[in-house]
């Protein structure tokens, strides 16, 4: 008798005598780690982040073949970015709400941070059409221009998009139809706003200080 | 060839025809037209994926024929400079962007939840609109192509020459914009199949029992985030250069032409192992199978695949060493070039032990795999040649670097991966190809293959440059360049015969029942092909090779719905059972999507506001996609068990 008819025999045996992992219990949805959601939001994060550092290196590739560095030779002004890193860094406080208040399924909770969520985005958005305005080049005037367009479009980009994202999902939680999962999706999003004004910081940094030291 | 019974020990559960059924009827793609475009099953997509990027192998394998056609003989005028450049840009872009990188993924997106015990793979619409985006992006480059307004710049678009001032007009812009749909797709694969891998796995299949090729998936995927987004930047960068007026490549304005370079190549090193390290898990499961052993070393060919994709970072200044970069900086990447051959050795070592103390089963898939270790230490030996950098500035855009590159990317990609073709044809469409045709397909393609790139080294150095479109009789190259033609059109005929094979196949070939090759791994343990929902019932793994160990206990999972697609979540290390899931349904959505994203890609080619009015569409598409239907969540909520 060879080896795998003997699996079979033992196979066939094992499933009359019902030696099965019965999983019927086991939840539906689950949060953080255990959630394929917060993988795949991680991933997004890695590609973004490394598109971030790329273009960072960039910009300092080219500030050292750079005689004058702004080329421009005027930095940024810093009140509007100042104001909107605070303003981005505030908006932790009601994403960290809703999110606990999306891990204990409280749908009260989640309605209720996630507009106060949506009331930031509209207030960084707004500040972020004055950060360009206030960045004392343009896309066109030089190389340095160039790259610090780069480096706020994208970020801008993930501004937009985040809002977007945000923006539908406040929605949905206020009209349904609702499920579990829904709740998941709520702690996935505010994970990914976390990575959206975290990142913002070194972007900050080398926009406006870059320009500076 | 063996043919065994229809039903392998973990399928063959009391039978419940009535649980089969219903699984089959929930994972099924929607009938009709609309069904077709709206299909999500991973086989479904995977297979489309495959004819697809087969069909862009055959595109850019033409095209080749054609530089071999001119070249052939001296101050020939069969095709012209212009043409002659936009050929040979089409080639490199096609094969490299179109054809390697995506044809690994799509076999991985069949193949890893089979072999890890899924029934998707996760996020399965994601899945779709990858594909989609992708199969968009092609045909825009060839359209393009086919209207005279194909990229002439070289596979990896050097600026200046690629810049606004010496490439005017679209021709690049298409380029650059190709370069965003593909890198897209793989990226989003590329979270699709970790994420696949590290919790959808079966109960009891740890890290350490995973199979290599979904080992090699692991970190190729790994690898996509961080080297495809320098390509991805550097386009941009270019096409803004070229259409708005940016200076990043531009040194009249600060800008810098290496800049280029380093983006580039950051991503194009890393992109040769994404290429070379899934055939490097095709070779471990067909030496597996066809030595009938467990593959000699685990631990070392895990740690061996890691290693080269650190390395495979290392690397990209290699390329530039015919640039102006502190030698200091040049001896790094001198050493980091040799240093990788250490992890290759490793694994080829242990492929080697594996056959040396198997009982060798001598079928096509292994054929394949041999020639791999012949074509792949050649084009392995030539790299260590160019890795120094004094040879490497005398050989720099020689003939002799197109032979190394065919060398390696042929040998340890387009070998391996025939293989891999020979050896999972049986499950993809439940019939053996034919083993007589594919000896010929074998012998054809392994000496055109060397008859057609042998003679490039010894033109490379005689001093023949690439990329010219003919040369006068005097330098005496036309004999060897006449053989390389012929070699070329060898391996066009062994093309061409797998083809034949293939479509016979599908009609005539001999049926192949669930495990064909009496091989060790969960994806034989189904039917030929596969039922749509995978596995009639989950089972649970007790070692690396369940098929080739006894039974043991528990056997499988069971409080499984028949009735909605949901699948097991399980731990990242141990992957012992976590959550149930459901997956989304079928829906049209992921295409739409990729269509107005692609509206929105080539039309910021014309208009730089493309950009603004073309994302509302796709904001619009990708909040459908999300927007879940009510009668459905109403039907699930009933059974939801909350954490």
């Amino acid at each position: 008798v060879n080896a795998p008819q003997q699996n079979r025999a033992a196979g066939k045996d094992a499933l009359r005598r019902g030696a099965a992992l019965d999983v019927g219990h086991m939840p539906t949805f689950a949060f953080g780690t255990r959630s394929p959601m917060w993988w795949g939001t991680m991933g997004l994060v890695v590609i973004e982040s490394t598109v971030f550092a790329l273009t960072t290196m960039a910009y300092f590739y080219l500030r050292s073949h750079a005689s004058v560095w702004p080329m421009s030779r005027f930095p940024p002004d810093l009140l509007w970015g100042t104001a909107n890193t605070a303003i981005l860094l505030a908006s932790m406080w009601p994403n960290q709400m809703a999110k606990k208040a999306a891990e204990r399924l409280d749908l009260a909770g989640v309605r209720l941070w996630m507009t106060v969520c949506m009331l930031f985005s509209i207030a960084f958005l707004a500040v972020r059409v004055f950060e360009f305005g206030a960045l004392n080049t343009r896309w066109d005037s030089d190389a340095y221009g160039s790259v610090v367009w780069m480096l706020l479009g994208l970020h801008t980009t993930h501004l937009v998009t985040d809002a977007w994202d945000s923006l539908v999902l406040t929605v949905l939680m206020f009209t349904g139809p609702l499920e579990g999962k829904r709740y998941v999706d709520v702690s996935e999003n505010a994970g990914y706003w976390y990575f959206v004004v975290l990142s913002w910081l070194p972007i900050y940094a080398v926009i406006y200080w870059g320009a500076r030291f | 060839m063996t043919v065994s019974e229809p039903r392998d020990v973990r399928t063959a559960t009391p039978a419940d025809p009535a649980g089969a059924a219903a699984l089959e009827r929930t994972w099924r793609d929607p009938p009709g037209v609309i069904g077709w475009f709206a299909a999500i099953n991973h086989k479904t997509i995977s297979k489309r994926f495959m004819v697809t990027t087969m069909a862009f192998f055959l595109l850019g394998g033409v095209l080749a024929l054609l530089i071999r056609l001119q070249l052939a003989q001296p101050n020939a005028g069969i095709i012209g400079p212009d043409m002659y450049n936009q050929i040979f840009t089409m080639h490199g872009s096609t094969m490299m962007f179109l054809f390697a990188v995506p044809v690994m993924q799509a076999v991985a997106t069949y193949l890893v939840p089979l072999m890890i015990g899924a029934r998707s793979l996760a996020f399965p619409r994601m899945n779709a609109y990858a594909y989609w985006i992708f199969t968009m992006g092609g045909i825009m480059l060839y359209a393009a192509f086919f209207v005279n307004a194909g990229p002439d710049a070289g596979w990896f678009a050097y600026v200046p020459l690629s810049g606004p001032q010496y490439s005017p007009g679209k021709r690049v812009d298409f380029w650059a914009q190709m370069i965003t749909f593909t890198e897209l797709s793989a990226l989003m694969e590329a979270i699709v199949l970790i994420t696949t891998i590290l919790k959808l796995r079966a109960p009891g299949m740890s890290l350490n029992r995973m199979p290599l090729y979904v080992w090699a998936m692991l970190v190729t995927s790994f690898m996509v985030l961080f080297a495809m987004p320098a390509v991805m930047l550097a386009s941009t960068a270019l096409i803004t250069d070229r259409l708005v007026g940016t200076h990043f490549y531009n040194p009249a304005e600060g800008g810098d032409a290496l800049l280029w370079q380093h983006l580039f190549w950051f991503f194009g090193h890393p992109e040769v192992y994404l290429i070379f390290i899934p055939p490097l898990g095709f070779i471990s499961a067909i030496v597996a199978t066809f030595a009938r052993r467990p593959v000699v070393g685990y631990p070392a060919m895990v740690l061996a695949l890691v290693t080269t994709a650190f390395l495979a970072f290392g690397l990209w200044v290699h390329h530039m060493f015919a640039t102006n970069l502190p030698e200091l900086g040049k001896t790094f990447f001198t050493a980091a070039s040799l240093v990788i051959a250490v992890p290759s050795a490793v694994q080829i070592f242990c492929w080697i032990a594996t056959l040396g103390s198997g009982r060798i089963n001598f079928e096509t898939p292994l054929l394949f795999v041999l020639a791999f270790f012949f074509i792949l230490v050649m084009g392995g030996l030539t790299g260590l040649m160019l890795a120094s950098v004094s040879l490497d500035t005398q050989l720099h855009d020689s003939f002799f670097v197109v032979a190394h590159l065919h060398y390696v990317l042929l040998g340890g990609a387009v070998f391996p991966l025939f293989g891999a073709f020979y050896s999972w044809f049986p499950k993809f469409t439940g019939r053996m190809l034919d083993e007589r045709l594919g000896r010929w397909n074998f012998w054809l393609f392994f000496i055109g293959f060397n008859v057609a790139f042998f003679p490039m080294h010894v033109l490379g150095l005689w001093g023949m440059p690439r990329r010219v479109y003919t040369y006068p009789a005097e330098m005496g190259w036309d004999d060897l360049n006449l053989v390389a033609s012929l070699g070329a059109a060898t391996i066009a005929v062994s093309v061409l015969l797998f083809l034949f094979n293939v479509a016979r196949a599908l009609r005539h070939g001999a049926i192949a029942g669930p495990d064909p090759w009496g091989a060790g791994t969960l994806e034989w343990s189904v039917a030929s092909p596969p039922p749509m929902g995978n596995f009639e019932v989950i089972p649970v793994v007790h070692g690396r090779y369940p098929l080739w160990q006894p039974q043991a206990e528990p056997t499988h999972v069971t409080g499984m719905s028949n009735d909605w697609r949901e699948v097991l979540v399980t731990t990242v290390a141990d992957a012992e059972p976590d959550h149930r899931l459901w997956m989304p349904s079928s829906s049209i959505w992921p295409f739409l999507s990729a269509l107005a994203t692609t509206v929105l890609f080539v039309g910021s080619i014309f208009t730089p506001w493309a950009v603004v009015w073309g994302s509302v569409p796709v904001a619009v598409a990708a909040t459908w996609w999300f927007w879940p239907k009510r009668s459905v969540v109403q039907e699930r909520v009933r059974t939801e068990v909350q954490p």
